[in-house]
């Protein structure tokens, strides 16, 4: 191809640096500047070279954090990915009731996040919560999630499960609904089941919409901060406390410039990779339904 | 295989039907022989994809019954009917291999895995997708993809009729005539009962044995392709089949006479006296290739004007106009083609009568 004579095109590309730069490129840069120095005070600094990400990486606390947080986004999705299909299956597929389906199934997904955190403290409160004080009433245990590390994942996880399983259920519908009405009537002439029927045709074709729903869900799980803070604080203990959580009680509370900032860095890098991991999975999904 | 018989068959979409135009099939009574190979001809809308679906068992019919080999299979749902459909886009299992698709309406049914391996592979080797078999069947081109399709239907011995809806309509022109051997080959050699739903007429014409045109949920003529087109008995068929299709005029009868307007057309005898006996609005047709064209005047013939001539290499096709009424003729190679004015001939014994839209009988 010829070359342009004229460049000046390229001016037109300024504005979006400009705001590419400020919006991330000069904040990393001073997030990368911190993690190589220990800052006393303003103006007063040392540099360190790679002394902090040594000291975080070789934390147990950052490792406890990270196992809990794999251990959080693993169960997310092995608890809304067949959730949201059942539901998705279950939904009826024309009359009134989808619309009805529909918008009661977005509700959770409307409410603002630190609101969900306060709705569930209450819910689960063993005196005037609906959820504390019915397990009371049947069991006799007061459910605590602010003593017993237990009740305080079984509350995160039914928090997290209730919030963001309707994205899965909305996403596998619409899948679902895609589907021609020929392969039900091929599969009934062809004397399949409803697990084939399931099995061969709804799963695969569903697959491209579910590979974004375990994206979505990995993701936006591994980055949680909101609800839990609100509900638990991280505790008991540091039961519940999350990478993200634990990132914000370094860097804001105890003012750890300098680990806070290795940290987020460590902590870009595993979101970064794993997103290269899902969009690699992504794209071959797509060659492969080619119909 | 099996003889299908549709009994007063009607069906409404809606669920209190309530006058005629509610209802997709209005009234359908015919047979459809064991192992013939019939075709369902009709332009989009007009009901046969329904009526595929009323013999398969998709749907059940609002009225009437559907009868297998005699024995009444009504409200029996498709996959205890051994009935096999190919729909219009390939309908495949796109996980499996092109073995496992053709081996999966067997092993649903419970048969042995070596009996299944046999069949599959028997019916692979007809339709030369032998060399395919191990492979994803999702990668496959369009043509190989209904092959599996139709496959999945004949690999199961007991099937009862193999039901296609325009199951052409996505493959390539060049191909579309090589499928289309390939099923008339099936059938010759398998003698199963095919039924066959497009609005193409010429792969309605070279498919069948017997052709059914529907028009708005009736059918309104089952005959060989020479009879559609030499004997239409609907006006719809005469215009539908053929191309371009039947001229239409409408006239009054005078004696033998059938009168346009001012103009004067001769009828057979029988056919006149026919007509004086039916009812309603009558018409005269004629096809085109039947209208005779003469540069000059000559006995009983109509003057009319000559308005187009289009050349589709060995005929020609000419637009006349009679006072304002459009007519058309088909000339083949050879014939003058008058020029401004002509004489037109309407050859009696291929001049025919309708009364409201049918044949006079």
């Amino acid at each position: 191809m010829d070359k342009w004579g004229n460049n000046k095109a390229w001016f037109l590309v300024l504005p979006v640096i400009v705001i590419v730069a400020f919006s991330a490129i000069i904040p990393l840069m001073t997030v990368i500047n911190y993690s190589v120095q220990e800052i006393w005070g303003p103006g007063q600094s040392m540099f360190v070279g790679t002394e902090w990400f040594k000291e975080v990486l070789g934390s147990y606390r950052l490792h406890d954090a990270l196992w809990r947080q794999f251990l959080f986004s693993g169960l997310v999705l092995l608890i809304e990915m067949p959730l949201g299909i059942l539901i998705a299956l279950a939904m009826p597929k024309r009359g009134w009731g989808v619309s009805a389906c529909l918008v009661t199934l977005a509700l959770p997904l409307l409410i603002p996040w630190n609101t969900i955190g306060t709705i569930w403290i209450i819910f689960t409160r063993p005196d005037i919560g609906l959820f504390g004080k019915t397990i009371y009433t049947l069991t006799g245990v007061v459910f605590d999630h602010t003593a017993r590390p237990l009740d305080a994942w079984i509350t995160v996880m039914l928090m997290e499960v209730w919030h963001w399983t309707p994205l899965v259920a909305l996403l596998a519908y619409a899948g679902l609904r895609a589907i021609p009405e020929a392969y039900y009537q091929a599969a009934k002439i062809d004397g399949a089941s409803a697990w084939s029927t399931f099995f061969y045709i709804q799963l695969p074709k569903m697959r491209g919409v579910l590979t974004i729903a375990v994206l979505l869900r990995f993701m936006d799980s591994f980055l949680i901060y909101a609800e839990p803070f609100v509900l638990t604080g991280g505790g008991p203990g540091n039961s519940t406390t999350f990478l993200s959580i634990y990132l914000v009680k370094i860097a804001l509370l105890q003012f750890d410039l300098g680990p806070g900032g290795a940290f987020s860095l460590i902590y870009f890098s595993i979101v970064l990779l794993f997103s290269y991991i899902f969009y690699q999975v992504l794209l071959r999904v797509g060659k492969g339904e080619k119909a | 295989m099996a003889r299908i018989e549709l009994k007063e068959i009607a069906h409404s979409y809606l669920r209190n039907p309530q006058e005629e135009s509610d209802y997709a099939i209005k009234r359908i009574h015919n047979v459809w022989d064991e192992g013939g190979a019939y075709a369902l001809l009709g332009p989009s809308g007009c009901g046969k994809t329904t009526l595929l679906n009323i013999i398969s068992g998709l749907l059940t019919p609002t009225r009437g019954r559907v009868l297998y080999n005699g024995t009444d299979v009504t409200m029996l749902p498709p996959e205890k009917r051994n009935i096999a459909q190919v729909f219009q886009f390939p309908v495949l299992y796109d996980t499996m291999t092109v073995f496992n698709n053709l081996a999966f309406p067997l092993r649903n049914r419970g048969i042995p895995e070596d009996e299944v391996k046999k069949r599959a592979l028997e019916v692979a080797e007809i339709l030369d997708l032998t060399p395919f078999l191990n492979q994803r069947a999702a990668g496959l081109a369009a043509d190989a993809k209904q092959k599996i399709s139709l496959g999945r239907g004949l690999v199961r011995s007991d099937v009862a009729a193999i039901l296609f809806d325009e199951p052409l309509t996505v493959i390539d022109p060049h191909l579309k005539w090589h499928l289309r051997r390939k099923l008339k080959e099936i059938h010759e050699q398998l003698r199963l009962t095919l039924i066959y739903v497009t609005h193409d007429q010429v792969e309605a014409l070279t498919f069948a044995d017997q052709v059914a045109v529907m028009y708005e949920g009736e059918i309104v003529q089952i005959g060989t392709p020479q009879d559609l087109f030499e004997n239409p008995e609907h006006k719809f068929v005469g215009y539908f089949i053929g191309s371009p299709g039947m001229n239409f005029l409408a006239c009054t009868l005078d004696g033998n006479v059938a009168r346009v307007d001012g103009t004067r057309i001769p009828l057979d005898k029988k056919t006149a006296a026919l007509g004086r006996k039916a009812r309603g609005k009558l018409e005269v047709g004629i096809r085109p290739i039947h209208l005779e064209l003469s540069s000059k005047p000559i006995q009983s013939g109509v003057p009319a004007h000559v308005k187009a001539v289009e050349d589709q290499g060995s005929y020609k096709i000419v637009t006349l106009t009679m006072d304002d009424k459009i007519l058309r003729a088909k000339l083949f190679e050879g014939k003058a083609v008058p020029v401004d004015k002509a004489w037109l001939v309407f050859p009696p014994q291929k001049t025919r009568l309708f009364a409201d839209g049918r044949l006079v009988k």
